[in-house]
């Protein structure tokens, strides 16, 4: 590409672009070359993957990336010079790698919820299974939804609180033995395997204690699993609150309790919600202690403290291993449902962290 | 990393809301406020609850653990066979890890390698390079995906992804077969590399929204220093977001392992286990730890749970030396952190 | 303050959501009925609640899971008093929660071991667990190569498939036993169960009983044979049977339909046995009890003559204590396994692809029952 195209202004948006000032600009790739090269290399790609005879079409995917980003390099090297081209080279890889990331989750959204709406509908959301077998179609997934709600719901009540709290002790406070000891403890349990948190409250409260099943057994150890997630997210996000800022607020004479809570916990709030929500999740997908603890009913029971209880990752899983079309496609429609769930709880906890987050640049 | 705990002398207290104002004064000297006791016993009282309980659980692991050792036949780090109730021994159990902290070992690096840097760039596309009205949206699908139960992502791979892999995996097999890591036999593509795959798109949103809110909190000022000595994009980013956003990445990566490590239903429904090692990472076998556990557990008697806990301690011990490296690369790089006084 | 009012809006829109979620609690049904769902109940059948009432938890057995639902389903219609919640997740952890006291009974695919047996001393106090068979059922070998819809195999071809002896789908050894087939030159793609299983248990144990020299690995609930492809449950390897060229693998006769094709098995007798409901029962009629006093565990007879028993097939039990059961739910056991014995309750099984008990034998199970306690 010979032409020096010069342009009073590059790509608006992002920050780094170019600055507006022609006389002293440098040869540049015109604006539209990005796209040209990207359609270019897939359709050369797609050339080589028909004539190698390549059939997977991840392979076709893959050579196209490749392309795109050494194509883009060389271009810009060429023209621009070799700080550009790194520039260049950064941008395309950023493009290329958010790209392939689509490709599978997108995938994975099609295929829910394509599989998902086959039996998807209000009657499924507001039965339980009832007196359906697994094996014949009908019922639905309400009983399950219930009990996910209340399970959910008891162990974040339990792990939140004690999660940021713990956060906010080891940032803001800790140094010493007790610090150490329960960063260690953090650490450790970020890879516990969800049984064994079942196991242990299995063994403490149901086998010790004398306790029923029921859904808050199966809470106490979600909450387990749930609370080094909360802890280490949280702890990243309150470090990285600017010192300035504690340091204005505690200038003011403000006391530090409410410098924590006024000035430090807003400010880090977006992050915060994005890892318990993260944490609620994981929780939210949970089979293996909620089968050891809540047991499992087809039957509707509203009761948290009482009783075994329906799950909604249980239930995916158990339809899928009942191994019939009937149960694939409630597996699919109650995954969907289980998806829809933490995506409506996931705006609420954004809405509210908006509110509460003072406003920044961005 | 901490503000001093003596506050500094106050002059004139601003707020008008607080009803203890009186009694600040008084206690002017110190960190002695109720407000500030209640507060710091609050939080410490919470660190030690949660000490208290992933005490209780370490315990009762080690306890369950020694119980199954104890009478274990085999070397637990070095034996090929998960046989606790001693079938093919007369009754003697004989088990060991070394399958399973391979397997492990290696889907999950196999996973960050993935998922890492992809994250980091999705995170960049979204705090730095998507034009705004992309990236509200973008931010919020990966949210979701965070969402998406273990169980789906694992009938999602056993359905649609590993029958796609046959391909990619024959052909690197004919271009980096000889290497013996990518040698490839054919049979169902069910192997410890299509684990990895699978765990780094699960781990992948983690990574990238942690990443994200870490990008999003890199002081504008030093962007706008940066760009003012004339930085090209890359340049503001290299020299400004990454070290700044360095601790937070290091540590979203260690929560994606976290659960990559501990995954359980997802790779029990791509992988088809053996209980061998072999150099090839595309051929079916191996095993990891939250696998064997989630396999072998539904027709466990008591002593073979134990030996299956057990093999979770070791998982445990993973998961702490991983950590602790993490830990050292990031209290060195301290200094960008915003809460390091 | 504007983060106060910030805050209070935040505690409306929460309460919202908890009140939304609270008014949920309040709209759901656990009434099947008037949908296509449920179909298999039929309240008619004669169920005696025995006066019943209360929680009744029990575990084990996934083999069981359908027949079990299809009963709990009728049994639930009948006898609105008591609550009764099976858990699928396999025979050994329905044994474990049985001793520690957690369940009422348990399901499993095996018989107990004399060690599970001096254990339950401890929960029955005055006597012990025992076996009561109730359900029986074929497990099938299923198989995916296109164009070949017969297929007939005997013990030994097919312990040395799973033994990767043979490796080809046209070896000489099963195209000696499907003269007619159009055997391709395909890769045999054998899949085994990587969870622990009873199926596998059975399976292996039918290898070993009937084919002793070509199986030199103890039967057992884990695969012992090296190598070999696995998938997650029998779900599992039915889905790989349907994806996968040329591949071969054992389940319950429930999980082989949806397009896998079934194995005829060659036994002692002329013609080649089909896996059906029947031929299990058949073969579940040649066994043996050998389970001592109450207790009636089965050994089935691997090498039948008989003409058209199936012997790949697996009989689960029901496991609880002779005497010393939990008083409390002591009534609504009884009258749960009063039932699922009666010749109603064993009707029901043929629909959910198993196999009946034997008379013979079903009629000791009813006695055993009555003289609970």
């Amino acid at each position: 590409m010979s032409t020096t195209t010069i342009k009073p202004s590059g790509n608006p948006g992002g920050p780094g672009d170019r600055p507006a000032r022609s006389e002293l600009q440098g040869a540049r790739l015109p604006r539209w070359s990005p796209y040209v090269i990207a359609v270019g290399s897939l359709a050369v790609a797609c050339g080589i993957g028909l004539a190698a005879g390549l059939d997977s079409r991840i392979q076709w995917g893959l050579i196209a990336a490749v392309l795109f980003v050494g194509v883009s390099y060389a271009l810009a090297a060429t023209v621009e010079g070799a700080r550009q081209a790194k520039n260049h080279l950064a941008t395309s890889l950023v493009w290329v790698t958010f790209l392939l990331a689509v490709v599978p989750l997108a995938s994975l959204i099609y295929e829910t919820v394509k599989r998902g709406s086959e039996v998807f509908d209000g009657y499924f959301l507001t039965h339980s299974m009832g007196v359906v077998a697994d094996d014949e179609p009908g019922g639905g997934v309400y009983h399950a939804i219930i009990g996910t709600l209340q399970q959910v719901g008891l162990a974040s009540l339990i792990a939140v609180p004690i999660g940021v709290l713990t956060a906010i002790y080891l940032v803001e406070y800790g140094r010493g033995k007790l610090a150490k000891a329960v960063t260690f403890f953090v650490d450790v349990m970020t890879g516990i395997p969800s049984i064994v948190a079942g196991l242990f409250v299995l063994s403490f409260w149901i086998l010790i204690l004398g306790f029923d099943f029921s859904g808050w057994a199966g809470a106490m150890a979600l909450s387990i699993l749930m609370m080094p997630v909360v802890v280490r997210s949280t702890e990243e996000m309150l470090k990285l609150v600017p010192n300035e800022l504690r340091e204005a607020s505690l200038a003011l004479g403000v006391p530090k309790w409410r410098t924590i809570l006024k000035v430090v916990l807003p400010t880090a709030i977006g992050g915060i919600t994005t890892g318990v929500m993260l944490a609620v999740a994981r929780i939210a997908g949970e089979t293996a202690p909620v089968l050891l603890l809540v047991f499992t009913t087809p039957l509707i029971n509203t009761n948290p403290f009482d009783g075994a209880q329906g799950s909604l990752p249980l239930y995916i899983y158990q339809q899928y291993a009942s191994g019939n079309q009937a149960g694939y496609d409630r597996a699919w429609a109650a995954a969907l449902a289980l998806i829809l769930f933490i995506m409506i709880l996931n705006l609420v906890a954004r809405g509210i962290a908006r509110w509460k987050a003072p406003k920044t640049g961005r | 990393m901490d503000i001093p705990t003596d506050t500094p002398p106050k002059q004139s207290p601003p707020q008008d809301s607080t009803p203890s104002t009186a009694e600040q004064k008084r206690n002017a000297r110190g960190a002695t406020r109720p407000g500030d006791r209640i507060f710091l016993g609050l939080s410490r009282g919470s660190g030690i609850a949660l000490l208290v309980i992933m005490g209780a659980v370490a315990a009762f692991l080690a306890y369950r653990a020694s119980v199954a050792l104890a009478d274990n036949t085999g070397n637990f780090f070095t034996t090929f066979e998960w046989d606790p109730a001693g079938l093919s021994t007369d009754g003697k159990p004989y088990f060991g890890i070394a399958v399973l902290a391979f397997g492990t070992i290696v889907s999950s690096i196999i996973a960050l390698v993935i998922a890492v840097p992809v994250a980091i760039g999705i995170a960049l596309f979204i705090s730095h390079y998507a034009p705004r009205k992309l990236a509200t949206p973008i931010s919020f699908v990966i949210d979701l995906l965070a969402a998406v139960p273990s169980i789906v992502y694992g009938l999602w791979g056993a359905i649609v992804v590993a029958p796609n892999l046959t391909g990619l995996y024959s052909w690197l097999d004919d271009y980096f077969g000889w290497t013996g890591i990518f040698s490839y036999e054919g049979g169902a593509p069910r192997s410890l590399m299509t684990v990895g795959i699978l765990l780094a798109i699960m781990i992948l949103p983690i990574i990238t929204n942690v990443s994200r809110e870490v990008f999003l909190q890199v002081p504008k000022m030093h962007e706008e220093a940066a760009l003012a000595l004339g930085a090209t994009r890359w340049e503001v980013i290299r020299m400004s977001v990454l070290p700044f956003g360095r601790s937070g990445i290091i540590s979203a990566s260690m929560l994606g392992l976290g659960r990559a490590l501990g995954e359980t239903i997802a790779v029990a429904t791509v992988l088809s286990p053996t209980f061998l090692i072999q150099a090839s990472v595309l051929d079916y076998g191996g095993g990891t730890f939250a696998q064997n556990i989630a396999s072998k557990f539904g027709e466990a008697d008591e002593y073979g749970q134990d030996a299956l806990i057990a093999s979770g301690l070791v998982l445990f011990v993973i998961t702490l030396l991983v950590n602790g490296a993490a830990r050292l690369i990031i209290a060195r790089r301290k200094e960008y952190s915003g809460a390091n006084a | 303050m504007k983060l106060q009012r910030m805050n209070r809006r935040a505690l409306t829109l929460g309460a919202l959501a908890v009140s939304g979620a609270l008014a949920l609690t309040a709209c759901g049904s656990d009434d099947t009925s008037d949908k296509d769902g449920g179909k298999k109940t039929n309240a008619a059948s004669n169920i005696d609640c025995e006066g019943a009432k209360g929680k009744l938890l029990a575990s084990g057995s996934s083999a069981q899971k359908n027949a079990i639902d299809a009963w709990v389903a009728n049994y639930r219609a009948a006898c609105k008093e008591v609550q009764l919640n099976y858990k699928p997740d396999g025979s050994g952890a329905g044994i474990t929660a049985f001793l520690q006291g957690q369940t009422a009974f348990a399901g499993s695919d095996s018989a107990l071991k004399p060690k599970e047996i001096e254990k339950s001393k401890q929960i029955c106090k005055t006597s012990q667990a025992i076996d009561l068979p109730m359900v029986g059922g074929p497990i099938a070998v299923g198989y995916n190569v296109p164009g070949v819809d017969t297929l007939v195999l005997d013990a030994k071809t097919l312990a040395e498939i799973f033994n990767n002896k043979i490796s080809k789908w046209n070896d000489k050894a099963i195209q000696k036993l499907n003269p007619d087939a159009k055997l391709p030159s395909t890769k045999i793609q054998a899949f085994h169960r990587s969870d622990e299983s009873g199926t596998t248990d059975n399976f292996t144990k039918y290898l070993k009983g009937a084919a002793p020299a070509a199986w030199p690995h103890e039967p057992g609930k884990s695969w012992e044979a090296e190598g070999g492809q696995s998938a997650q449950g029998s779900s599992g390897v039915a889905q790989q049977v349907k994806q996968v060229e040329g591949a071969i693998s054992y389940m319950e006769l429930s999980y082989a339909k949806e397009g896998v094709k079934t194995v005829d098995l060659k036994t002692g007798a002329k013609e080649p046995v089909k896996a059906t409901v029947d031929n299990a029962s058949k073969a579940i009629a040649e066994a043996k009890t050998v389970g001592e006093g109450k207790d009636l565990a089965l050994e089935l007879n691997y090498k039948p003559t008989a003409e058209g028993a199936y012997p790949i097939t697996l009989v689960t039990y029901e496991i609880l204590c002779e005497k010393g059961n939990k008083k409390d739910t002591l009534p609504a056991t009884k009258s749960f396994l009063n039932y699922i014995a009666s010749e109603d309750g064993q009707a029901v099984l043929k629909d959910e692809g198993y196999a009946p008990i034997p008379a013979e034998i079903n009629t000791k199970v009813r006695e055993t029952i009555k003289g609970l306690s």
